[in-house]
């Protein structure tokens, strides 16, 4: 039930507030001067203050200094008489909300009233939000309170203080890096670097001296002795992401890697020996490719000693007003862009959306508000997102069968790349010969 | 069943007691009945607005009634009322008390320049009887916008709500 607290000198003005107010259901309590006004607002808060600007003692205007100070959330009205517009005009400009004429129009009063109670919902939420921020963020840049993130962190924790090998498991976006990185931040290895390595991102011939280094002209371009990853990562956690793509030959050479912790450069002789704790992660699903032979199972049991997996948005109850908020600060600061709150359309398509591409889509999505959005609002027309209920995932006309379905999802991404069936097979989760067939069974084009 | 006094503070169009009176019936669970009280308005004229304090007006009503255990008074009067924190009123009543009291001058169409409708003065006169009646069985304003327990702060939002009460609220009223 909202409160209000009517501060007034005249009786018959108090009287009249409370009744009013009181046939809508509020809570009213009345004060007949600033100093009653504050001893009120030390025994329990209120939505709103209603006050007159001038009063015996301390006026409306010193009134609402001190309210603001001791507290901030209550949304101040000040009241004033025809003379003293002036005053008001002072008070807006001292943080008073708004400002009404005795006496004033019901019709005024009752929306500036319900204005003022929307206003302040706003505020205690973003209130809210900030305490929960700060309450969750003790684990570096992990944001949420959802069952299954705390799951997750309560896993990072009981594994940082150990030297054991973690598997990160989880969806595109999903955080999977900073999951690495508050591991290896809450490990007794934290003062020595962390070292990542994209395992989808080099060609063999590459990833092998990216890992291992290599001796001054061990190939053509050679011109230095460059230390590899491995080398780097001494005395602190090697991070092995997207492991799931590297080759078969480079699945090896990690292997043998992983078993002794000793290596060569390339073009070198010598034994190199370092001490580094390996994390990986992947989006896919390692048991299936052992299965399908496409992943060596010495690996991936030396890899899987410590699972831990990271959820998906879209399972992560309540996180993403905690999520936007965060990047909301984070971005606002980045960009200089002075936001400081979500309109609750905004907020309310936020929650709707299913977000696939996981927390970092809602990263994006919410630095494209900040570009396209006016401070200090984002508002629900600056997200890229579509109204809830509208039609982002219908099928196309004609498509309604699974297999028209298929057909053109199959299309779609040999288009996106370029007819090459390896990529194409690697980003639907099928092996390539499964695919051609697919491709011959439809007839589909190759680029 | 308890009774409702309807006490007219004026002369007042032909059907309209009738009217309200048949409206409250149908909703509230009072029996009404006429009454004429010695209450004259002017003692509660203020010069300076030009318009009836409501709120002694109120007082008065129920003083002079003197209603039983469970009745309740309801006023009904031709001239402008206020509070004095508000430019006017439709009506006033005592949340949980006796005393109900609203005016027909702001629902008279002609009041904003427009040709008279008695049909409509009635329709919307029921509608702020219940109103105000509905305050003394402890109802608050409804966020229904049917009910007409809804607040209206003009005559249009009158004409929006409906001459009966939400679910909610007629439960409360049992």
């Amino acid at each position: 039930m909202p409160s209000i607290l009517v501060v007034d000198d005249e009786k018959v003005v108090q009287e009249s507030l409370r009744r009013w107010f009181g046939d809508y259901g509020y809570e009213v309590e009345v004060a007949t001067d600033g100093k009653e006004a504050l001893a009120r607002l030390v025994e329990r808060s209120f939505d709103i203050m209603l006050a007159d600007i001038r009063m015996p003692g301390m006026d409306g205007l010193e009134l609402l200094d001190r309210v603001k100070e001791g507290a901030p959330t209550t949304v101040v009205i000040i009241m004033t008489g025809y003379a003293t517009v002036d005053y008001a005009v002072r008070a807006l400009k001292r943080g008073a909300w708004d400002f009404v004429k005795k006496p004033f129009d019901p019709d005024d009063l009752s929306r500036l009233v319900e204005k003022a109670l929307e206003h302040r919902g706003l505020v205690a939420e973003n209130i809210q939000l900030k305490q929960s921020l700060a309450e969750v963020s003790d684990f570096g840049d992990i944001v949420g309170e959802s069952s299954g993130i705390k799951k997750t962190l309560e896993l990072v924790r009981t594994v940082a203080s150990t030297d054991s090998t973690v598997l990160i498991l989880g969806e595109s976006g999903t955080g999977k890096e900073l999951i690495a990185r508050a591991v290896h931040a809450a490990s007794p290895r934290r003062y020595m670097p962390i070292v990542p390595v994209s395992c989808g991102a080099l060609p063999d011939s590459l990833m092998e001296s990216e890992l291992f280094g290599h001796e001054k002209g061990a190939f053509t371009g050679a011109q230095y002795r460059r230390k590899g990853k491995l080398e780097l990562a001494d005395g602190g956690t090697l991070f092995l992401d997207e492991i799931g793509e590297i080759s078969k030959k480079t699945q090896v050479d990690l292997l043998r890697v992983l078993e002794d912790h000793t290596f060569t450069r390339l073009g070198g002789q010598q034994s190199i020996h370092t001490d580094f704790r390996v994390i990986a992660a992947t989006h896919r699903n390692l048991e299936e490719m052992v299965r399908e032979g496409t992943f060596r199972q010495d690996l991936f049991y030396r890899l899987n000693v410590v699972t831990i997996p990271v959820p998906p948005l879209r399972e992560r109850e309540g996180d993403v007003p905690l999520l936007a908020m965060h990047f909301l600060r984070c971005l606002s600061n980045q960009m200089s862009r002075r936001f400081e709150e979500i309109e609750p359309e905004a907020m309310r398509r936020l929650c709707a959306h299913q977000w696939p591409g996981n927390v970092r889509e809602l990263e994006n999505a919410l630095e494209r508000a900040l570009v396209v959005g006016v401070p200090p609002v984002i508002l629900a027309k600056d997200l890229p997102l579509t109204a809830p209920g509208s039609a982002g995932v219908a099928p196309p006309p004609g498509a309604t069968s699974l297999a028209s379905m298929e057909k053109l999802h199959i299309q779609r991404v040999l288009d996106e790349h370029g007819g090459n069936v390896s990529r194409a097979a690697r980003e639907l989760e099928i092996d390539r010969v499964t695919l051609y067939n697919k491709i011959k069974k439809y007839d589909l084009k190759r680029g | 069943m308890p009774r409702l006094l309807l006490s007219p503070l004026s002369a007042l169009d032909r059907g309209l007691i009738p009217a309200v009176a048949e409206g409250i019936e149908a909703v509230l669970p009072l029996t009404v009945e006429l009454a004429t009280l010695p209450v004259d308005p002017e003692e509660v004229w203020d010069e300076e607005r030009g318009q009836y304090h409501s709120t002694p007006l109120l007082d008065l009503l129920v003083k002079t009634a003197g209603p039983g255990e469970g009745d309740r008074i309801l006023g009904v009067t031709e001239g402008d009322l206020f509070i004095p924190i508000l430019t006017f009123v439709f009506g006033e009543a005592q949340v949980g008390g006796p005393g109900a009291v609203f005016s027909l001058a702001r629902l008279r169409p002609t009041f904003y320049g427009l040709p008279p409708d008695p049909s409509l003065l009635i329709e919307r006169a029921v509608k702020e009887a219940l109103h105000e009646v509905g305050h003394t069985f402890g109802l608050v304003h409804c966020r229904n916008p049917d009910c007409a327990m809804r607040a209206s702060t003009n005559a249009g939002e009158v004409d929006l709500k409906r001459a009966t009460l939400c679910s909610e609220c007629a439960r409360l009223v049992g």
